[in-house]
């Protein structure tokens, strides 16, 4: 068996992909995030909650309704972007024009909510969502064993993020959401409806997060904490990558997933911070972030 | 002297008096004086926030890390009081140095962003390091004796001593905040670009306040390990951040007595709460947030000042809600 610096090739690889794995998650949720903060100028720190809840969803779906993972990977989403349209139109819409910190603050308090509220309710130790039927087992790529799951999860993310980016940059509907970002006023005086596009908005972007937390819930415990220990993470890579492009956000989330996986082969110790590590010498070395256009 | 003035001196000689006598009324020792140490905390954390706008969601880290620093010093190497919080004080001034040099690279929601991140960096530094116990914490600090004269192991010594700390914490964060040095700090505030047309060195201006909100939290973590005997890895926890914020806003940001009301509060909800809810402490103080910053963003303090305004000045708008 061949080896690099004294480590069999796949171990490594088998750290990569799951580094892979935890980046799809990154590029997910900073992808909505960018999405989010691009369109109203609010920090979600509710992301990780909406994360949480997705696989909340998809978990208790399956063990009182039946749902199966396919159904719930639609479902879920849906039924969390709606909750967040509700969050929008009662609470966050009134904070637009006050500094940005309150938007903070707000979905701060609304993350304490649900994370407080599901550990009361299902308690601290996570369960376990069954990998569905058809992608258990792994592909034998020769040099090393690729699990099915998370190659699907890999595969997933990355159409679900260009998809969404050639949403937003290449079509209609996307030159309208970037209209509105620019002079909302203005957009409005032509007869497009803003209230509606900043609340779908809001709406698509935790829906974004309540995806994640459906592709995750198979590969970690479904646990009430999961999405706060996530979403600080993602800060991290938001910052990293520059809040200001789609394409950075999701392109970050990536590599700093694999650059973490890299780091847990070589250094074990260091793969928690590692994150945090580079974000700080991304700020000595170029504050505005790596794609950032401050 | 205006009446204004004449009011609230009053109510600060009263406030005092109650200080002074509350552990004879029968009320707990050791819950006023975490009460106090938290105020300590909110109110250096509001030196930051509300006098300079940078929402630090990293407070925790010096709070917890100077607690840290402390409790070792005293178990691993029998240090006195004195010297062990110094120490802590002063790692607290070094990591605040570090934090607000990155971070006041950014600024607004990146602000709050990176000293988030940099608090998780610190709680998994405090995790792994070999010198605060993991898990499990560092437990029996003793408190000994300050400067060879006060028995800290009494309760009522200790209160008095925190007390003093409080206080004298208090008036220099008052002092801070008069001073030419507090006025640019909020001519920064309302204004970036005009300071900084005006000539002033505003990152300067910034990383002073930021070591400085540093420091005085470190003296509250290291204070409050002493009172309780124990440094655990909650002191140093990003919800610790939280209640911090939570404090401060809810008392009233940018007010002097506002995060001490906040403190008490959070502190006396905490205490008595968890008896009758159980778990449910962190969704209600989720659903306190979401009411503060929904419907009196200038929290209780502001909301009272705004009110004697009005009073006094039928017609005028009184102070601007923070926008």
């Amino acid at each position: 068996m061949s080896t690099v610096l004294g480590i069999p090739v796949p171990v490594i690889l088998g750290q990569l992909t799951l580094g892979l794995v935890n980046g799809s998650f990154y590029a997910l949720l900073s992808l909505g995030l960018a999405v989010i903060f691009g369109m109203m100028g609010v920090v979600n720190f509710a992301h990780g909650a909406f994360y949480t809840l997705g696989a909340f969803a998809a978990l208790l779906g399956l063990q009182y309704l039946g749902i199966n993972y396919w159904v719930a990977l639609l479902l879920a989403p849906l039924a969390v972007g709606l909750l967040g349209v509700v969050v929008e139109r009662l609470l966050l819409r009134h904070l637009y024009g006050f500094d940005p910190l309150y938007g903070l603050l707000l979905t701060f308090g609304l993350a304490l909510i649900v994370e407080g509220s599901l550990h009361q309710v299902f308690g601290a130790s996570g369960q376990s969502y069954p990998v569905p039927e058809s992608l258990t087992g792994a592909l034998n790529l020769h040099f090393m064993f690729l699990p099915l799951y998370r190659a699907w999860v890999i595969l997933a993310s990355v159409v679900v993020c260009f998809s969404t980016w050639f949403l937003i940059e290449r079509t209609r509907l996307g030159a309208t959401l970037r209209a509105a970002t620019e002079n909302a006023a203005l957009l409005q005086a032509f007869g497009v409806n803003v209230p509606l596009l900043v609340a779908a908005t809001y709406g698509g972007g935790v829906a974004l997060a309540a995806l994640a937390g459906v592709l995750a819930s198979p590969v970690v415990l479904v646990n009430s904490h999961m999405g706060n220990e996530l979403v600080i993470v993602v800060f991290a890579v938001v910052v990293i990558g520059g809040m200001g492009s789609i394409l950075g956000a999701i392109v970050s989330g990536l590599m700093l997933g694999l650059i973490e996986g890299f780091t847990k082969v070589i250094y074990p110790e260091a793969s928690n911070i590692v994150v945090f590590v580079i974000m700080a010498l991304v700020l000595i070395l170029r504050p505005a972030g790596l794609f950032g256009r401050e | 002297m205006n009446s204004a003035v004449r009011v609230s001196a009053v109510l600060y000689g009263l406030l005092a008096l109650l200080a002074l006598c509350l552990p004879w009324l029968g009320v707990y020792p050791v819950f006023l004086m975490k009460l106090l140490c938290f105020a300590m905390f909110a109110c250096a954390f509001n030196l930051l926030l509300g006098f300079g706008r940078m929402l630090s969601f990293g407070h925790a880290a010096f709070f917890g890390f100077a607690a840290y620093v402390t409790s070792w010093l005293v178990t691993a190497h029998g240090a006195g009081p004195a010297l062990a919080i110094a120490c802590g004080v002063a790692s607290a001034a070094v990591l605040g140095a570090v934090f607000g040099g990155l971070a006041i690279r950014r600024q607004g929601i990146y602000f709050a962003m990176i000293t988030l991140a940099l608090g998780q960096l610190v709680y998994f530094v405090c995790l792994e390091a070999p010198f605060t116990g993991g898990e499990n914490g560092l437990q029996g600090v003793p408190r000994g004796t300050l400067f060879g004269l006060l028995p800290l192991r009494s309760d009522m010594v200790m209160y008095y001593v925190v007390l003093a700390a409080f206080v004298a914490v208090f008036l220099f964060i008052r002092r801070v905040v008069h001073s030419p040095f507090g006025h640019v700090l909020r001519a920064i505030r309302e204004n970036e670009p005009r300071a900084i047309s005006l000539g002033y060195d505003i990152n300067r201006y910034k990383l002073l306040a930021f070591v400085l909100s540093a420091s005085l939290t470190g003296l509250a973590g290291s204070l409050n390990a002493l009172v309780l005997g124990f440094a655990t890895l909650s002191d140093v926890q990003g919800s610790t951040s939280g209640e911090v914020i939570l404090m401060t806003l809810l008392g009233g940001t940018g007010t002097f007595f506002g995060p001490v009301v906040g403190a008490a509060i959070v502190i006396t909800l905490q205490e008595y709460l968890s008896d009758v809810v159980g778990g449910w402490v962190t969704a209600i103080i989720g659903v306190i947030f979401v009411a503060c910053v929904l419907s009196f963003r200038r929290g209780i303090v502001g909301e009272l000042e705004a009110l004697r305004m009005r009073r006094t000045h039928p017609g005028a708008a009184g102070p601007a809600a923070p926008a």
